[in-house]
């Protein structure tokens, strides 16, 4: 992911109480507004990242979230990276499909954060944590279908 | 020996509590002066002489009592509250908690510069051990302000997050048996359980039939929002009642479309006016279209 010049605003925020999942919602809607996102690109946005973060919070045990600002040619973009070090996802299929939980929650939490953004990449592994790695762009690029090539672990 | 040394400190702290009596007015006209009182007592200067007269007398009574160390003093009770006024308008005009206790350590200087005074020779061992007594005094009564306004800001915080719950759930009846929610900002499983109690509450007491939860106010319905509206849903249902979901935005409509969230269960609507009359025609009651229309 090639950036411009221009230094990309990444900010670090923690994800250790449900107050913080707060504060990284509002955080994500100003620097989606920032970026130019519009009101429907910027709700699927946060409502991923509010998904994500209690991911990270119920699954993970807390962790952090790196929000940064992308600048790629005319277009720009969010990137948020949320990492824990927590249990780790033993099977990635399961863990992505829709109404799976092991929480009890709706199970929506990863397979619908993906169909909210335009990449999305987990990386995870049984015992070392999890990190999911999401973009969204503020022009109207449509997101890619379930399945091809959206799915590339270490991306981002 | 060591009575010895108690009874020393002891003897220098009634000899404190004594100056502090004889000084009041001299003390108290110097620290009128300080930035402290001056900011704070503004509308007149005898304003400013009274509060620091009230701040030595209760170091007087500290020092009498013994208990130089204490900021549990009795003492400090009658002045405890007027000691947080200060702080809290100090903390107002942007000064740093820091800086306030700065400001209250500064009132020792005028206090000392009246003791030392007391004494023919300054370099005396009683002089020695009086101001040496005075600054464990001071150091003291910085600490109680400082602990006063920290329990105050925690006090404040405790007392806002306690107003937001019940500000954010007022449940209103819109009509003889329909009762309605609007819910604002987020709704985590503490807000929501809040949500959920006065709203079956309010079923109850009102006897309603259609409950209406307005979510144009919730920036964001994700799937946890989405799983406490369904809960609620279900709960007002078991009472007898239909809820209706209002207030979902064309943003919110798409996001919920592509979380993969089912709200096929739930009756909703775009706006509160839509939810009212779905909820005005189920009973039967029928509203004209327009103002000045006659139903037919």
């Amino acid at each position: 992911m090639a950036e411009e010049p221009r230094p990309p605003a990444s900010i670090s925020l923690p994800i250790d109480t449900d107050a913080d999942l707060a504060r990284i919602r509002q955080q994500v809607r100003q620097a989606a507004t920032d970026l130019g996102f519009g009101l429907v690109q910027q709700t699927k946005l946060i409502t991923a990242a509010s998904e994500l973060a209690r991911n990270t919070l119920v699954h993970g045990g807390g962790g952090v979230v790196e929000i940064t600002r992308l600048h790629e040619g005319h277009r720009t973009g969010l990137r948020l990276c949320f990492v824990d070090h927590g249990p780790g996802i033993r099977d990635v299929d399961l863990a992505m499909t829709d109404g799976y939980t092991s929480g009890g929650g709706l199970g929506l939490g990863l397979s619908g954060s993906k169909r909210l953004v335009h990449e999305f990449a987990l990386d995870t592994e049984p015992g070392r944590g999890t990190t999911v790695t999401v973009v969204a762009w503020a022009s109207g690029v449509p997101a890619p279908r379930s399945g091809a090539g959206s799915f590339r672990p270490g991306a981002g | 020996m060591r009575v010895a040394e108690q009874d020393r400190t002891h003897g220098a702290a009634q000899e404190l509590s004594g100056f502090l009596r004889r000084r009041r007015e001299q003390i108290a006209q110097r620290w009128a002066d300080t930035p402290l009182f001056r900011t704070v007592f503004t509308v007149s200067r005898d304003e400013a002489v009274d509060a620091g007269k009230a701040v030595v007398d209760a170091l007087a009574e500290v020092a009498a009592g013994g208990r130089l160390e204490d900021i549990t003093a009795p003492g400090f009770g009658a002045v405890r509250d007027q000691l947080g006024r200060t702080a809290a308008a100090r903390a107002r005009t942007g000064s740093t908690p820091a800086q306030i206790a700065d400001e209250v350590a500064d009132l020792r200087v005028s206090a000392a510069e009246l003791l030392r005074a007391e004494y023919s020779d300054p370099a005396a061992r009683e002089a020695h051990e009086a101001a040496l007594t005075l600054a464990v005094l001071m150091g003291t009564l910085r600490l109680v302000v400082m602990e006063t306004a920290l329990n105050a800001g925690a006090e404040l915080i405790e007392r806002q997050r306690q107003q937001l719950m019940e500000v954010a759930t007022p449940v209103i009846q819109l009509w003889e048996g329909i009762v309605a929610v609007p819910l604002i900002g987020t709704l985590d499983s503490a807000r929501s359980q809040v949500v959920m109690e006065s709203l079956l509450e309010a079923i109850v007491d009102q006897r309603a039939a259609y409950a209406i939860l307005d979510i144009t106010g919730v920036p964001t319905v994700d799937s946890l929002v989405a799983q406490h509206l369904m809960k609620t849903v279900a709960a007002a249902r078991l009472m007898g009642a239909e809820c209706i979901v209002s207030g979902i935005r064309p943003a919110i409509a798409q996001t919920i479309v592509h979380l993969g969230i089912d709200l096929g269960s739930v009756v909703t609507r775009a706006g509160l006016a839509d939810a009212l009359a779905y909820a005005l025609a189920r009973q039967g009651i029928v509203v004209p279209a327009a103002p000045g229309t006659i139903p037919s």
